[in-house]
């Protein structure tokens, strides 16, 4: 991808010709399009907004995912496929792995030279119990920067044996209740919750309308930073690209920015947005380091990396225990919100009712709808540091053209007080 | 004006030699399908009428489908176009698709490759130059606070095999897939074809600017409930899209998960006033798949409210024993028609009496499969109508409805015109395609929140 910086306006051409002719035929494709379309530019720009940066990234790892064998993995993977063969009524068993590889080299004549190394590992299993008209299924993530070392042939095999179980437990579960309900989200729905409805509504270029046309506008109003009281006390929710494993780290965005933890809302309030050095520079607003491309054929954009919720203190049993009458929710399998990112509904694969602190029976289809900031001041109780998971997802959408890239997401379970919960129908 | 077409020429014998190059390397017992997407493009994103960003791409992917011991490979990568440089790396792919299929268990479900004919479809088009493009688009639009994305040049999808299958389909067209703002309120608009005109644009947007301006009346304060509600072709053709995720699906509904299991098991039934079918007589896409399979120009997937095909892959065909209607593997529609109806869109506002109308929904999703229950949000330019005439915008719903619901009991009826709506996907490459919906009138429909 080349970047040209003309009359104040960024524009750019892809191509994978890297011939010095092809590189020239690209480059003359970008300065013919940007000259005429700095006439129209939104916003003029300097080269202010690509530092002058030098440095190197690599993933840490164990293990050179090379030197994991093909035969390896797909051992690992068929193991984890048998574990989840416990009965007849599994109808459908899926062991994936996804393996990523990439390196990035940025050059500009400002100076920067900049290269980064990531191995990524994505790793799913998936099991479907069918009975009849019914069917329930329960699945299980891992992903992150890794090496090799991620494929421990045991430890999926007893993962992916939980996970068959717990498709079978549905499948016997009745619907979850319908009402007004606390409600217990574990990490692997805490990070939809955070991507959806904190991660989103904060990226700047949203908030400066780029985006109206396609995933929509943000509910945020740029005088919202340093007053808005977003969430409860408890919640403190950090940019932070800085965390080894963590699925969006790195050390420099793609204009070159080095990357850096930021608090984005502390004690509840809301501080900082998702913002580049070019949105930053137009809103006035303090941003991050969050200007990424999803490859060679797509320009930068404000994007998240790892957005993580902060631990707070409690046990798991001291959050259970603060439930009168509520349902415990794992696992995303269902999401939409509103283009302004305000009207939410939620579905998990898996859930537990819990009347006076304690659990008492498993429900299937349980779902939650909310309002983003209602439901943050909500939030009543924050997981420890040892009950912290780090997740992500390598599939967040947007952009126009569109791009899909990996973010990072870690949260403790969290605890929410007087959630509208409902289950599914007959 | 300007033609992509030379990039278009010059894939088609690039693509050839390509190929020839690795069937000849190909040994005993090996067979080998090559799948080709590219595009020329320049995309252009627009906000408050201005350019944000402005990208040329020029992209040339090719996948390899490699047979060989009963076990199957794809290896996938990106090429510059150079068949000196390019076909070295090819071949050094095929070697890596010989060397996994050594450590792969064998493929129980291969369907071996096959000749499934040849076919040849080229469409040129005609778009602004790069340096009257930025006028042509913004100039009607002065004073206007529009934002979107404009879309333009080559796509190209081709297939060829080792049995010698050759199919190539190139098209050169454009979309400006754009709304218009007025502080919150906004209405949404899409202009695209092959030959760009200048007042075809200006009309274009002069209709989406009609219905901004309907949406400075007095807004409504509609509490959730449930209420006759009619849904224009660009909501249609977004649930149509969500239905599409494996409704429709052979594989979907074999493993457990497809939301019309009831529908294809006989325990529940649409509307009558329901069709749907795969028309590829539209000419938006191919009709060969991935694979090169030729799909059947049209087929009927329900039919009056009944299920008449789910769409079936070759591998699922192998794997459960059905026939294959050669869809792609995802197994989801890709040029899909709902059928007209008898409403006269004109009237629609007395159709609707007292009730919603919904231009656009935005970010559904399954709430709950067992049921074909989809959640999701009203978007743009949707409006109270009371008494037949509209009352003024409302404000986002949410809504949570069963489609054997809605496409069942519910459903009062479909306009008797429908819009081609056609494919604005750009995720990694343009997509090519589209779908053909009419309006449609449903009683009681759920909302939330």
């Amino acid at each position: 991808m080349i970047e040209v910086l003309i009359d104040g306006h960024f524009g750019y051409a892809g191509t994978a010709d890297l011939s010095a002719e092809g590189l020239k035929r690209a480059l003359d494709r970008a300065i013919e399009a940007t000259r005429a379309a700095s006439k129209k530019r939104v916003f003029r720009f300097t080269t202010e907004e690509r530092p002058n940066a030098r440095g190197e990234y690599r993933s840490i790892r164990q293990k050179n995912l090379d030197e994991t064998s093909l035969a390896e993995i797909t051992d690992c993977l068929m193991a984890a496929s048998k574990a989840m063969s416990i009965s007849d009524t599994i109808a459908n068993r899926v062991a994936s792995a996804m393996i990523i590889q990439t390196q990035t080299d940025f050059f500009s004549t400002s100076g920067a030279e900049i290269r980064q190394n990531f191995d990524l590992v994505n790793i799913d299993f998936a099991a479907t119990a069918v009975r009849g008209s019914e069917s329930q299924t329960r699945t299980y993530s891992k992903m992150g920067q890794w090496g090799g070392e991620v494929f421990e042939k045991d430890f999926f095999v007893a993962e992916a044996e939980r996970t068959a179980k717990e498709a079978l437990e549905l499948i016997e579960a009745e619907n979850c209740p319908e009402g007004k309900f606390d409600l217990l989200l574990y990490p692997d729905q805490m990070i939809l919750q955070i991507h959806e409805s904190i991660g989103h509504p904060l990226e700047i270029d949203r908030i400066l309308g780029d985006e109206r046309n396609y995933a929509g506008w943000s509910f945020v109003k740029p005088e919202d930073f340093g007053r808005l009281q977003y969430g409860s006390p408890l919640m403190n929710v950090t940019f932070d690209p800085t965390q080894p494993h963590e699925f969006a780290s790195y050390a420099f965005d793609d204009s070159g920015n080095p990357a850096t933890k930021e608090f984005l809302i502390k004690d509840g309030i809301l501080l900082r947005g998702l913002g580049s050095l070019e949105s930053q520079r137009r809103s006035q607003l303090l941003g991050v380091a969050n200007y990424r491309s999803s490859s060679w054929n797509r320009a930068p954009i404000d994007r998240m990396a790892n957005i993580n919720l902060e631990p707070g203190a409690l046990s798991l049993e001291e959050l259970v225990s603060q439930m009168k009458r509520g349902v415990i929710m794992k696992t995303n399998r269902s999401w939409s919100i509103d283009d302004y990112r305000n009207k939410f509904q939620f579905g998990c694969e898996y859930g537990q009712w819990v009347e006076d602190g304690r659990i008492v029976k498993t429900v299937k289809n349980p779902n939650y709808r909310g309002i983003t900031v209602d439901f943050w001041n909500r939030l009543v109780g924050v997981g420890n540091a040892d009950l912290v998971e780090t997740l992500g997802s390598p599939y967040c959408g947007k952009g126009e053209p569109n791009q899909v890239i990996r973010v990072g997401h870690s949260s403790p379970p969290c605890l929410f007080r007087e959630v509208e919960v409902f289950g599914g129908h007959a | 004006m300007t033609h992509k077409s030379e990039f278009t020429h010059h894939l088609r014998r690039y693509f050839q030699r390509a190929s020839e190059a690795l069937f000849k390397e190909l040994r005993s017992g090996e067979e080998l399908t090559l799948s080709l997407k590219a595009e020329d493009q320049l995309y252009v994103r627009f906000n408050g009428n201005l350019v944000r960003q402005n990208t040329n791409v020029e992209q040339i992917n090719l996948t390899l489908g490699y047979q060989g011991g009963g076990r199957t490979v794809s290896q996938s990568t990106t090429v510059s176009g150079n068949a000196d440089r390019d076909i070295p790396h090819l071949l050094h792919l095929l070697n890596a698709c010989r060397e996994e299929a050594r450590v792969l268990p064998s493929d129980p479900y291969q369907v071996p490759f096959q000749n499934n004919g040849e076919s040849y479809n080229e469409f040129q088009g005609e778009l602004p130059p790069v340096d009257q493009l930025f006028d042509e688009i913004t100039a009607p639009a002065a004073g206007l606070d529009l934002a979107g994305l404009f879309a333009g040049g080559a796509s190209i999808r081709a297939n060829r095999n080792s049995h010698g299958q050759d199919h190539w389909f190139a098209t050169e067209t454009f979309f400006m897939d754009y709304s218009l703002y007025d502080g919150p309120r906004a209405a949404k608009g899409v202009y695209a074809g092959a030959q760009w005109n200048s007042t075809d644009w200006a009309a274009n947007l002069a209709r989406t600017r009609e219905q901004l301006q309907l949406l400075s009346l007095p807004q409504q304060n509609i509490k959730p409930g449930r209420y006759r509600t009619y849904l224009a072709p660009g909501a249609v053709s977004e649930l149509l899209s969500i239905l599409s995720w494996g409704g429709f699906s052979a594989s979907a509904w074999k493993h457990g998960y497809c939301p019309f299991k009831k529908l294809a098991e006989g325990e529940a039934k649409l509307s009558p006033l329901f069709t749907l079918k795969e028309n590829f007589s539209l000419g938006l896409c191919p009709r060969f798949n991935s694979m090169g399979e030729v799909a059947p120009e049209t087929l009927t997937l329900i039919e009056n409210g009944e299920l008449r095909e789910f769409l079936v892959s070759s591998k699922t065909a192998k794997e459960y024993g059905l026939k294959s209607n050669a869809a792609e593997r995802s197994e989801s529609p890709r040029s899909p028609e709902i059928a007209a109806g008898s409403i006269d869109e004109k009237q629609i506002l007395r159709e609707i009496g007292t009730g919603l109308y919904l231009s656009n929904l935005h970010y559904l999703n399954w709430s709950d499969h067992m049921s074909a229950r989809i959640t999701g949000m009203t978007r743009y330019a949707c409006f109270w109508v009371e008494n037949g005439e509209i009352a003024g915008p409302i404000k986002d719903l949410r809504f949570d409805e069963s489609m054997y619901e809605a496409l069942g009991s519910k459903l009062v009826g479909l306009t008797s015109t429908s819009e081609i709506e056609p494919a604005v996907g750009t995720y990694d490459i343009r997509s090519v395609g589209g779908v053909r919906v009419p309006g449609m009138l449903i009683d009681d429909f759920t909302f939330t929140l």
